[in-house]
């Protein structure tokens, strides 16, 4: 099984080497990157492309490492026997099974996605050692062992919340998901808009990269606010010479609104081109 | 294999372990890469680094080892610089080596290599050295400026150089910048959650055990939800030398502001005397006496200063010496009441902490808060959170 990119998601060379590579050594993978850099799409797409299951676990700061192995319904169980209902006999009807459980018995191979790992508790990272090296866990109540067949491609995306401990990172592939450059951004806009006329998109590129340049930004916008902004534009279909007047940095760009998220950025950027216009 | 080159990034300080190691050699097994460098490179990198902000060390360590090879000893076969000069007078007359003395390497290289583009048909297949496919380091069209090699026009070579040597994960170094977004995360590092205030969410468990324990009777039990209760003090110098460093100070204050909720603030300047501010327009007018901050926020509040440390080290051992009014007790009597009411307490210094030992002030400071003195870039922050967390 090999990573190749898809039709919609475009994958550079290294993040497809780093896929590959946990793919193959069937190691987890952990994905970085600035927010909107297509992390917890990657796992979409990598079982989209491969043609197997996608198993999600989106992490709270509640989350407990038991709960994506199993969990046990203590509540449901009070609340059958005070009824006198039969299923209460057997305690196996009380176990949930966690994300984990699922893929492990899926029998076919199968991509775990753990998504926003950070937003745990500290703990939560080195109470899954064990059960993503060895793919493998035991079920106390029931006293069972539940083992993977066929170990299930594990992606783990991190916001850099908190640090992860080192035993849990020396047993991942490591890849941080660096802001596409101009050519990158590109193909990214091609894949998602395949008719964008050639030169709305060209200023649209140059406003956005410019933005991105302005010093003292809280919240740079980043790959999805560009593909947002891009859809208002089609929409709205605003023509490309609106981008720019001939005056550059006079203009704040039509819908900015979808680029920058934050109060204080749109203040800056407003006084930025206030400034500019009156150097004039 | 490769061991020197793991032992060479260890010699550079990048954190990397031996089973790491295991991994990238068990992916080469593998053919997870394929035989060019710049696979390599993201390979190593993938399986070694698990930092970005070690990337930029990597890079480096990575550039200098490999400098000058575009293929990896191991995947492909390495050929020292030593044969090849051994090769090439093999393909030149005595006349072409009797010139190459005059001529000198660089012009000796392009002979060279068209003497190989000449001879390109009737060596495939044959040498070793000069075979057909890609790999070959004396493929047609490359050109590596470092080494003696015409080297392979393998096609994604260039981007992977273009990687390590533009350092482009400079400033994701956490001894370089600092932006609003990594401050908050250095910041979180503080955070402690803990249940507090009014009883409103079911425990669970406690209602289990509750319901056991009488026999079967529900027994509701509620618990209070759980809160970050950090609570910050910050001091913030402003004004004079501090100007230098205005921009990370606001940095590290927008960030501090949407990360904690119990967040208080005050300025000074230079060093703290009996008052401090709220309001830097109005210092003058609205003051805060330090007595009432430290009767108004309890020892549970940890303190963080912000300053630069830089001034005469009379204005913190005399009274009298504050450049802007005669003090009656002097800073540093000030500065050791503000730690005996806050045990928790850390000075970020904005200076570059090799200048530390060269200011008398930051000196006499640092001894004041027993070395809990750090500097404000990411990593000096998070020793700091560490520090305060302990």
């Amino acid at each position: 099984m090999r990573f190749e990119g898809t039709d919609t998601y475009v994958a550079t060379q290294d993040l497809m080497l780093a896929v590959n590579a946990a793919i193959t050594l069937q190691r987890p993978l952990l994905i970085k990157g600035e927010p909107g850099t297509g992390k917890t799409m990657l796992a979409e797409e990598v079982a989209g492309a491969l043609g197997v299951p996608l198993l999600q676990w989106h992490i709270k700061s509640t989350t407990k490492a038991q709960q994506g192995l199993y969990e046990y319904d203590a509540v449901s169980r009070l609340r059958d026997s005070q009824l006198g209902d039969e299923k209460v006999k057997d305690i196996s009807n009380y176990i949930v099974k966690g994300v984990l459980w699922q893929a492990f018995e899926q029998g076919k191979p199968s991509v775990i996605l753990i998504d926003e790992v950070d937003k745990a508790d500290i703990e939560f990272p080195n109470d899954l050692l064990r059960e993503l090296d060895r793919m493998e866990f035991h079920v106390y109540e029931t006293r069972q062992t539940v083992r993977a067949a066929v170990r299930p491609i594990v992606i783990i995306t991190s916001n850099n919340e908190k640090e992860l401990p080192d035993a849990f990172l020396r047993r991942c592939f490591f890849h941080y998901i660096k802001f596409p450059d101009k050519e990158t951004m590109g193909r990214i806009v091609d894949v998602h808009f395949p008719n964008l006329k050639k030169d709305l998109l060209r200023e649209a590129m140059e406003v956005f990269f410019e933005l991105r340049e302005v010093p003292g930004m809280k919240k740079k916008p980043s790959t999805s606010e560009l593909i947002d902004w891009l859809k208002l534009l089609v929409a709205e279909d605003i023509p490309p010479e609106a981008l720019r007047s001939k005056d550059k940095k006079t203009v704040v760009p039509p819908l900015a609104g979808a680029l920058l998220k934050n109060e204080q950025d749109v203040h800056l950027f407003e006084r930025l081109v206030f400034m500019a216009r009156h150097n004039r | 294999m490769l061991i020197d080159f793991f032992l060479h990034l260890k010699a550079k300080k990048l954190p990397v372990s031996t089973r790491e190691f295991l991994t990238l050699l068990e992916a080469l097994k593998e053919h997870v890469a394929e035989n060019s460098i710049d696979d390599f490179y993201f390979l190593a990198r993938t399986c070694l680094v698990k930092d970005e902000t070690h990337y930029d060390k990597f890079d480096q360590a990575f550039g200098e080892y490999f400098k000058g090879v575009t293929h990896i000893p191991g995947l492909e076969a390495d050929i020292p610089e030593e044969w090849l000069k051994m090769l090439m007078k093999k393909h030149l007359t005595p006349e072409e080596k009797a010139k190459l003395e005059k001529l000198g390497w660089d012009k000796l290289m392009e002979e060279f290599k068209k003497r190989l583009e000449e001879q390109k048909e009737r060596h495939a297949g044959g040498s070793k050295w000069i075979g057909t496919g890609g790999s070959s380091p004396f493929g047609h069209g490359g050109y590596h400026p470092e080494g003696i090699r015409v080297g392979g026009p393998s096609a994604g070579n260039r981007t992977a150089v273009k990687v390590w040597e533009n350092r482009e994960y400079r400033n994701l170094d956490d001894t370089v910048e600092l932006g609003t977004r990594n401050i908050k995360i250095a910041l979180r590092r503080l955070r402690r959650f803990a249940r507090e205030g009014a009883e409103d969410e079911l425990d669970l468990d406690g209602t289990i055990t509750g319901t056991a324990r009488n026999a079967g009777w529900l027994d509701i039990k509620m618990r209070p939800e759980r809160h970050n209760k950090v609570k910050v003090l910050l001091f913030l110098d402003i004004g004079g030398s501090m100007d230098d460093h205005i921009k990370v100070c606001e940095e590290m204050f927008s960030a501090a502001k949407s990360e904690f909720k119990h967040l208080e603030y005050f300025y000074f300047h230079n060093c703290i005397y009996d008052h401090v501010w709220k309001d830097n327009r109005r210092r003058h007018a609205e003051r805060f006496p330090l007595w009432d901050v430290m009767h108004k926020y309890g020892e549970d509040y940890k303190v963080v200063i912000v300053g630069d440390a830089t001034m005469s080290p009379y204005e913190i051992l005399q009274p009298g010496g504050s450049v802007e009014y005669a003090n009656e007790e002097a800073g540093a009597v000030w500065l050791q009441r503000m730690l005996d009411t806050w045990p928790r307490a850390v000075w970020l210094n904005p200076e570059p902490e090799r200048l530390w030992d060269y200011r008398h002030s930051i000196e006499v400071i640092r001894t004041i808060f027993a070395n809990r003195m750090f500097p404000l870039t990411l990593a000096g922050l998070e020793r700091a959170m560490r520090e305060l967390n302990k």
